[in-house]
């Protein structure tokens, strides 16, 4: 069983976006997109800004009423909604409140109190993202790559089988983000994983596979497969040269 | 401490200014008495002072409490119905139309010349601003806390319990502070239109007898009042939003 994937958990889903369009202020951005994350697989979208990757990733996460025929599947015919986990690019850490309640804050939104099983789940996590001694800290005193770290423990908190993730490191330093996407793809193994991004080599390193999103409406290019499991090393040959693919398949679409 | 210090100093300045305009400008002490003399009668009438202070203190204090409770409340019902926001926001909105100072006779006349009355202005002086900042504080949650809660499955409770509650609490804060300042204006406007204490009482009178001194005194001790008031409503958000970046107040 790979780390970090809790043995108790349902097997994640599969998930199947199928004919999906999207319209926004009079524009077509894509339609009759498909696109499928195979189960328990960790599949990074890559594409220039505005091409609707991250409204995608909202349909999936039922934030965007689906437009036209836009159907959204989970591969064992279950419904999505409420096997969901989200993670954005702001770390959405609420001000008041301490690391261990933030970690939490779902039991409480969900209308219950965190118990000591809870409880100790949060800590054991804390100490898996690094922060254990600062499990009474509010976020304030944190930073920006602790909080996001914060962010991460509360979406495996959450522990659900497909896990969406827009953009989760852009706001973060080379090095910060090498560490915290390695991190994020051991701790997140064996769940169903959507992630936007724009950085090439982090799609590279982390994903079992990259698709790329471009044009106006937009297509998905074949999906590139990065050799071996991730978290793959940064300093991998064959992926500077699928790095240069990937920037030509972007550039592509933009123009001169 | 530097702060207090440099307050002391304008006081101090201030007087200064004051007692040589009535020394050159050789006003009669009952257009504008010098500080010595307002000093003098803070001192002698100190008794009768603090009667009336205390009326105002109290009418003001209640209607403070009053008139926040009313706010938060009526916010609360915006956010929670639509019903709420399409009937109760325009007559909300309307109602700041009718100046608070002209109905001032009427809650006299329908509360009587007791305390009641200046409660009630006071509770409407400071109804409106705390209305509006809250409901603004409650509207203007992240929407990135909206969707991280929707994909949690809160509901419309535990979201404004956990997130949108405590996110418009900053915002209720400014809300209050501008409460306490206005506060003691609308127990003051009361008590002008009709009443038998009270530190507006009192100034009234003083000036219709030509006690201007008197006037000055109650005057002062409503500055007082009001600065007093203000500061303890500042010290107690300070204590009670520890979160919040100090971004406010005479310091910096």
């Amino acid at each position: 069983m790979p780390p970090g994937a809790d043995p108790l958990s349902p097997p994640s889903p599969a998930i199947h976006i199928r004919q999906a369009r999207l319209e926004l202020a009079g524009r077509v951005l894509f339609d009759g997109l498909h696109l499928d994350v195979a189960a328990g697989r960790f599949c990074c979208l890559l594409g220039p800004s505005g091409v609707g990757k991250t409204t995608l990733l909202r349909l999936v996460g039922g934030l965007t009423p689906p437009q036209g025929q836009t159907r959204i599947q989970a591969g064992d015919g279950l419904p999505l909604a409420g096997r969901i986990a989200w993670m954005s690019q702001q770390d959405l850490l609420l001000p008041w409140a301490s690391v261990l309640d933030n970690v939490m804050i779902g039991v409480r939104l969900r209308g219950g109190r965190p118990d000591s099983a809870a409880r100790e789940r949060a800590l054991g996590l804390l100490q898996q993202v690094g922060l254990a001694d600062r499990v009474g800290d509010r976020p304030a005193a944190l930073s920006g790559g602790m909080r996001q770290r914060v962010a991460l423990a509360r979406t495996l908190f959450e522990d659900r089988p497909i896990v969406l993730m827009d953009e989760p490191f852009s706001a973060l330093d080379a090095l910060t983000r090498l560490r915290l996407g390695e991190l994020a793809a051991r701790l997140l193994a064996g769940r169903t994983v959507l992630m936007v991004t724009h950085d090439p080599m982090e799609a590279l390193r982390l994903g079992h596979q990259v698709l790329v999103l471009t044009g106006l409406p937009a297509s998905l290019s074949a999906p590139i497969i990065p050799p071996d499991d991730p978290p793959r090393p940064p300093d991998l040959p064959e992926l500077l040269h699928l790095q240069g693919r990937l920037l030509a398949e972007l550039a592509r679409e933009v123009g001169p | 401490m530097k702060a207090a210090l440099r307050a002391l100093i304008t006081f101090a300045g201030l007087l200064l200014a004051w007692a040589a305009l009535v020394r050159w400008a050789e006003l009669p002490h009952y257009i504008l008495p010098g500080p010595e003399r307002v000093a003098a009668r803070l001192w002698s009438d100190r008794a009768l002072l603090a009667d009336h202070a205390l009326m105002t203190l109290a009418e003001v204090v209640l209607g403070l409490l009053l008139g926040t409770l009313c706010g938060v409340l009526a916010a609360l019902a915006l956010m929670a119905s639509t019903a709420a926001r399409r009937w109760l926001l325009p007559l909300l909105l309307v109602s700041q139309a009718v100046p608070v100072f002209a109905i001032a006779p009427l809650l006299v006349l329908w509360l009587g010349y007791g305390m009641a009355s200046k409660v009630a202005m006071a509770t409407l002086i400071i109804f409106f601003p705390v209305t509006a900042a809250f409901y603004d504080g409650l509207r203007r949650t992240d929407p990135g806390w909206l969707d991280l809660a929707r994909t949690m499955g809160a509901s419309p409770w535990t979201l404004l319990r956990h997130i949108q509650g405590p996110a418009a609490l900053p915002a209720l804060g400014a809300g209050l502070r501008v409460a306490a300042a206005v506060a003691p204006i609308g127990a003051v406007v009361g008590e002008w239109v009709g009443a038998s204490a009270g530190l507006g009482y009192l100034m009234l009178h003083a000036t219709a007898r030509v006690q201007t001194d008197l006037t000055f005194a109650a005057l002062f001790l409503l500055a007082l009042l009001a600065v007093a008031l203000w500061l303890l409503v500042d010290l107690l958000l300070r204590r009670a939003l520890p979160w919040l970046p100090d971004s406010h107040g005479f310091e910096g």
